[in-house]
């Protein structure tokens, strides 16, 4: 069926989802909580710059994180400077340049979902003796689930479904950065149209899966986040 | 005698005591600004309720009490314990309070029962008890608060208020969201309140038959000042507490049951000058019953035994009278006795007849008399 190489590629595709999904939860918590209750200035500008990957080309993005990461730009002298070497062109620079890519569909619905419960909990949360911390973790976590449930599918989907930015920092490294959606060019290129029917064939599955989770089971209430097409 | 001997002039405040001053300017969502002036001293006796049109500041007071709205300037202490001064902000959570919203006083993905431990030490099973079965929601405990109909989520949140042992108790119009029937169904609940709590109770309300039937001290606010203040049957009686229609107006007497006659389903309620007989509330010899007299329901006579089906006919002292010349009726202020005072409204063609003016010596003749509680 899959082809060792297909499965190398498969099982690279889904640690870097895993992992890039698992830090933007860390990383877009805190910024959609900011997002939704903020009233500083800086609001606007920041958002967006989370919202920039929905509408820049991949290569884009991929062409300045490859300066970035490169020996000599910002992140690469820093990484340089702490004996890891340049990260283009490694799992690690992958993961960097997910994180990025899929930040908006991770903070959008989270930040949606916080927007949408509104200060009432929160405050009924106070004057029944609860904490600031407390509020947070034993309130307003709670009652965003369904934008965090939404916001891990879709960063999660969406790092499997990414192919410029890879191209662009990651190249074509087997078990190092080639992943599934470089592996059907790959295989297109090389004319292997039986192989890439079935990585093609399963990503289309595996997608229509994940949206049928999402607007299935959570379709009851408004899906926070789901409001963007891509 | 040396200076230092001179007696103390003690700060004179019953313990519990809750004292507001607060000067609150806020930017309105839809523009201009509103402006809360304030300063206010709340007893931990009996049920306070803040009275005023919607948009003069009750729900802002209420905030500002809580911490969930910061003044620029206040000085707030409860107990004689700080909340807020010019050093000072406690936040919400520190500040030992109990509040009841007007819909959703409860966290919506707990259970009733999760709502009632939230953030408490577990190990009060016997409040916790108490409490539940005060408020008859035994059966409510493990259902969520969107299961709950209106009313029940009210009693629910005022367990919980009770089971927090508040410094303080807020109520932000607990009844406005409710219909007519479980509003009488609430209204008990909070009647019991002041037995339950020895702590200041606020209610906001813009109801005039709430504050009749629960408040023991009111707050007049209008446009984030307060323009009256004073126990219920004061501010009642002097007509000082703003009702829409004249026909509502009228006085609360606090009374004591004196006696029954069975015979007749009547009672002797007594009030501070005299008794009048009502029909028997089945409360027992001592109870507390507040009755409420209004002023289309008293009628003014000379004669003392007129043959009519009046039982209560009280001799009264016109003390003044309201009256303008472009309306039929006019309002007379009386006095019972040395204290208890009554409104009676009547036409002024009426009051000529009968040579009406302060100082007249009169009959009160009631037609009604609502009991309260």
């Amino acid at each position: 069926m899959f082809s060792p190489d297909n499965l190398q590629a498969i099982w690279l595709t889904l640690r870097l989802a895993t992992t890039a999904t698992l830090l933007l939860l860390l990383i877009g918590t805190p910024l959609a909580w900011w997002l939704a209750r903020t009233h500083s200035w800086l609001r606007g500008p920041v958002a967006a710059i989370v919202a920039l990957p929905l509408v820049l080309p991949p290569t884009v993005l991929g062409f300045y994180l490859l300066l970035a990461l490169a020996p000599a730009g910002p992140i690469g002298q820093l990484t340089g400077a702490l004996g890891l070497g340049s990260l283009a062109f490694t799992f690690e620079g992958l993961v960097i340049g997910s994180i990025l890519y899929s930040l908006p569909f991770v903070v959008q619905p989270i930040q949606n979902a916080f927007h949408a419960m509104g200060d009432g909990p929160l405050e009924v949360a106070a004057t029944f003796g609860a904490g600031p911390w407390q509020r947070f973790f034993t309130v307003a976590i709670p009652l965003a689930r369904s934008g965090f449930i939404s916001g891990s599918i879709l960063g999660f989907a969406h790092t499997v479904g990414e192919f410029g930015v890879v191209l662009m920092i990651g190249g074509n490294i087997p078990g190092e950065t080639r992943v599934v959606s470089v592996q059907i060019y790959e295989q297109v290129e090389a004319l292997q149209f039986g192989e890439a029917h079935w990585l093609a064939g399963s990503m289309v599955v595996f997608s229509f899966l994940v949206l049928l989770v999402v607007y299935g089971s959570i379709g009851r209430h408004a899906i926070p986040g789901m409001r963007f097409g891509n | 005698m040396r200076a230092d001997l001179q007696p103390r002039i003690p700060a004179v405040q019953a313990p519990g005591t809750l004292q507001a001053r607060i000067s609150y300017t806020m930017a309105q969502p839809a523009g201009g600004r509103f402006q809360l002036d304030l300063d206010a001293e709340i007893p931990a006796t009996g049920i306070t309720c803040v009275f005023g049109a919607s948009g003069s500041g009750k729900t802002t007071l209420l905030r500002c009490l809580a911490g969930l709205d910061r003044p620029q300037a206040a000085r707030l202490t409860v107990d004689g314990e700080v909340w807020q001064d010019e050093n000072r902000f406690m936040p919400t959570h520190l500040r030992r309070i109990g509040y009841v919203f007007q819909d959703s006083s409860l966290l919506p993905h707990l259970s009733a029962r999760r709502n009632l431990h939230y953030g408490r030490d577990p190990g009060d099973g016997a409040d916790t008890a108490d409490a539940v079965k005060l408020l008859g929601i035994e059966h409510l405990l493990d259902k969520f608060p969107r299961q709950l109909s209106g009313g029940e989520r009210q009693r629910v949140a005022l367990a919980r208020a009770l089971l927090s042992k508040p410094r303080l108790l807020l109520l932000d119009e607990p009844l406005s969201a409710l219909d007519v029937a479980r509003k009488q169904e609430l209204l008990p609940y909070l009647q019991r309140l002041p037995a339950e709590l020895d702590c200041p109770i606020v209610h906001v309300t813009h109801s005039p038959d709430e504050v009749a039937r629960l408040a023991a001290h009111v707050l007049v606010l209008d446009h984030g000042e307060c323009v009256a203040s004073g126990s219920v049957t004061e501010l009642m009686a002097s007509r000082r507490l703003p009702v829409n229609a004249a026909g509502e107006s009228g006085v609360v007497l606090e009374t004591t049951i004196a006696g029954h006659d069975a015979d007749w389903n009547l009672a002797e309620a007594e009030y501070a000058d005299g008794r009048m007989l009502i029909p028997d509330p089945g409360v027992a010899m001592g109870g507390l019953v507040r009755l409420r007299i209004l002023a289309r329901d008293i009628s003014l006579s000379h004669a003392e035994e007129a043959h009519s089906s009046i039982l209560n006919r009280l001799p009264a002292t016109v003390e003044r009278i309201e009256e303008s010349p472009d309306t039929a009726m006019c309002m007379v202020h009386l006095r019972v006795g040395d204290s208890t005072r009554l409104l009676s409204r009547v036409s002024r063609k009426s009051s000529r007849r009968l040579g009406l003016a302060p100082s007249s010596e009169i009959y009160a003749e009631i037609k009604s008399v609502a009991i309260l509680q």
